[in-house]
């Protein structure tokens, strides 16, 4: 139903769609993402309110590599949606849903600091977790689980 | 919402310092309770602007969790919600279950939903009791650390261990229960947890001091929380009714009898009172899950979840091989993806779970509840008193075990 209705609305821009494990489940194209957000939020007859989660995935060796995954919850319809976009690795870049939800703002920052993934138009992208001056994006998986670095010592 | 207060307008004297001072609180401080830290920017004692920042107990969960097997996930989940341990357990075996399209056993089921009930009532003890001490009311944090400790005795009874759980597996629990163990649950549920909750509820809910306190400290509205992501208690304390118990019932929660409570302004007053109304209602389903508790068994009856009996692994080479296989390589979940979320005491409790099909997952995302409280309190407090910061990050319960990871 969700994903009818979406497919219905933006038809050049979804991939495909699946509801393996009853999830719906919708892979899109990242050029109008905050357009289908904003439309999953405000269609009265999907009212997406809130937005649960969002991660990436790195798919190394596949090509594109990265991938974004929202979760998106709606209060009145009590459903839920996931949507996923992939990134290609030289250009990991996707518009910011800030706008849409302000509540996503540090998952965004989250998935930038782990995966390295660049949420343009962000208000305050910068690391979250790790500290500034950290080198790498631990989440990828050809960064090594063992690798050590030097952590921040007094400034010079 | 207090406006910030102009003192050179009042005609104070003019040396004193008009602009703006900037202060750290945190990383290690007794109010902050875990290794929270922020940056606020005060004019005198109101708060103009504040910048939370974390990170400092990060410990690579996911990237852990990506060279271990499934199984051995679990004790790694305890250390999510350190005060609730056994809603990670629970949280996680679901999803994991769901991959696989296992249907555990309806004895597992109330099993899972009475150590849920326990778990969220020690975790609301434990948010009040150190909030209120915050707020120099020592007295409720001893009156709720009795009932605790008596339901840690009982979780150390089921699993073993007080705090670091690791009490289910996929498809079922490590253990069933111990002799006799349901009516030692019903005895401390009926003759120590409603008494010491009746004594903190006469110390403070009519407590004009408290009331005074907190009432107004830190609100929000129902279309802000929503807007942040907010769940659990801090959400319903602003009067939105989500509780996955009863919206999108997981195990049996359908089949209790037991009542959400919802709040208006959303502030630290309706956030506690909302807790202490938790609780009770925690003890209802416990009596009702234990009333129905089922006969059976714990466990799934499938040789490629379950690890074989000891006895057996001594004696037959093919329970033997099992047990090795299963220990070295893990339970084979199929390819695939799923999204679960429960209803732990913070708020939804999701996890996202990618399998290529091994032993291990390829990727594991863990929802935490605190997550968006904790990107939301500088929206709670802006406006307020510095004091107020202390009594509101008390009432989010911001743990730092699942905000960092």
């Amino acid at each position: 139903m969700v994903l009818d209705r979406l497919r219905a609305r933006f038809p050049a821009d979804v991939v495909s769609v699946h509801s393996d494990f009853g999830d719906d489940t919708a892979l899109v194209r990242r050029e109008r993402i905050v357009e289908i957000l904003a439309f999953l939020r405000d269609d009265p007859e999907l009212l997406f309110d809130f937005a649960m989660d969002l991660t990436g995935v790195d798919y190394l060796g596949e090509e594109p590599r990265f991938e974004v995954v929202y979760h998106l919850f709606s209060l009145e319809k009590k459903r839920r949606v996931r949507i996923k976009v992939r990134l290609h690795e030289g250009d990991p870049v996707i518009d910011t849903a800030v706008p849409v939800w302000p509540g996503i703002d540090w998952y965004e920052r989250e998935a930038w600091d782990m995966y390295g993934i660049v949420f343009r138009g962000h208000p305050n992208l910068k690391r979250i977790l790790m500290f500034e001056g950290f080198e790498g994006h631990p989440l990828r998986k050809d960064y090594p689980k063992a690798k050590r670095q030097p952590t921040i010592g007094p400034e010079e | 919402m207090a406006e910030p207060v102009d003192i050179t307008a009042k005609g104070e004297t003019p040396d004193l310092q008009a602009e703006p001072m900037l202060i750290n609180i945190g990383p290690s401080h007794p109010a902050t309770h875990a290794t929270l830290r922020f940056h606020a920017k005060l004019d005198g004692e109101t708060i103009l602007d504040l910048v939370p920042e974390f990170g400092y107990l990060h410990r690579g969960f996911e990237k852990e969790s990506e060279a271990s097997t499934w199984t051995q996930v679990v004790p790694y989940t305890d250390r999510l919600n350190y005060v609730s341990p056994l809603m990670n357990n629970v949280g996680y075996a679901m999803a994991v279950e769901k991959l696989c399209g296992i249907e555990i056993t309806e004895r597992c089921k109330y099993v899972r939903v009475i150590v849920s009930e326990l778990s969220r009532i020690i975790d609301h003890m434990v948010c009040i009791g150190t909030n209120m001490v915050d707020l120099g009311a020592l007295t409720n944090f001893w009156y709720f650390w009795k009932p605790r400790e008596e339901v840690y005795k009982l979780i150390e009874e089921l699993c073993g261990q007080r705090l670091t759980t690791a009490y289910t597996r996929i498809g079922g629990a490590m253990a069933d229960l111990p002799e006799g163990w349901t009516d030692r649950v019903l005895a401390v549920c009926r003759g120590v947890i409603p008494g010491c909750i009746a004594d903190v509820n006469a110390l403070l809910t009519k407590n004009r001091i408290f009331i005074e306190r907190t009432m107004g400290a830190g609100p929000i509205t129902a279309k802000d929380a929503i807007a942040l992501g907010f769940t659990g208690p801090c959400l319903r304390a602003a009067g939105v009714p989500l509780d996955l118990r009863k919206d999108e019932p997981y195990l049996v929660y359908d089949r209790f009898d037991f009542d959400v409570p919802v709040g208006e302004a959303g502030d630290t007053c309706d956030r506690y009172m909302v807790r202490m109304e938790e609780m009770r209602q925690s003890l209802r389903i416990i009596e009702q899950a234990i009333a129905k508790l089922p006969g059976g068994p714990i466990n799934i009856d499938d040789p490629r979840f379950i690890l074989p009996e000891k006895a057996l692994v001594y004696e037959n080479i093919e329970a033997l091989m099992n047990h090795f296989k299963f220990i070295m390589e893990g339970v084979k979940v199929p390819a695939g993806e799923v999204y679960s979320a429960t209803e732990a005491a913070n708020g939804e409790l999701g996890f996202y779970i990618v399998s290529r099909g091994g032993g291990g997952p390829y990727k594991i995302k863990v929802r935490p509840p605190c997550f968006p409280l904790f990107q939301g309190i500088p929206h709670l407090v802006k406006g307020q008193m510095i004091a107020d910061l202390i009594a509101v990050l008390g009432s989010v319960n911001i743990i730092a075990g699942e905000l960092d990871r």
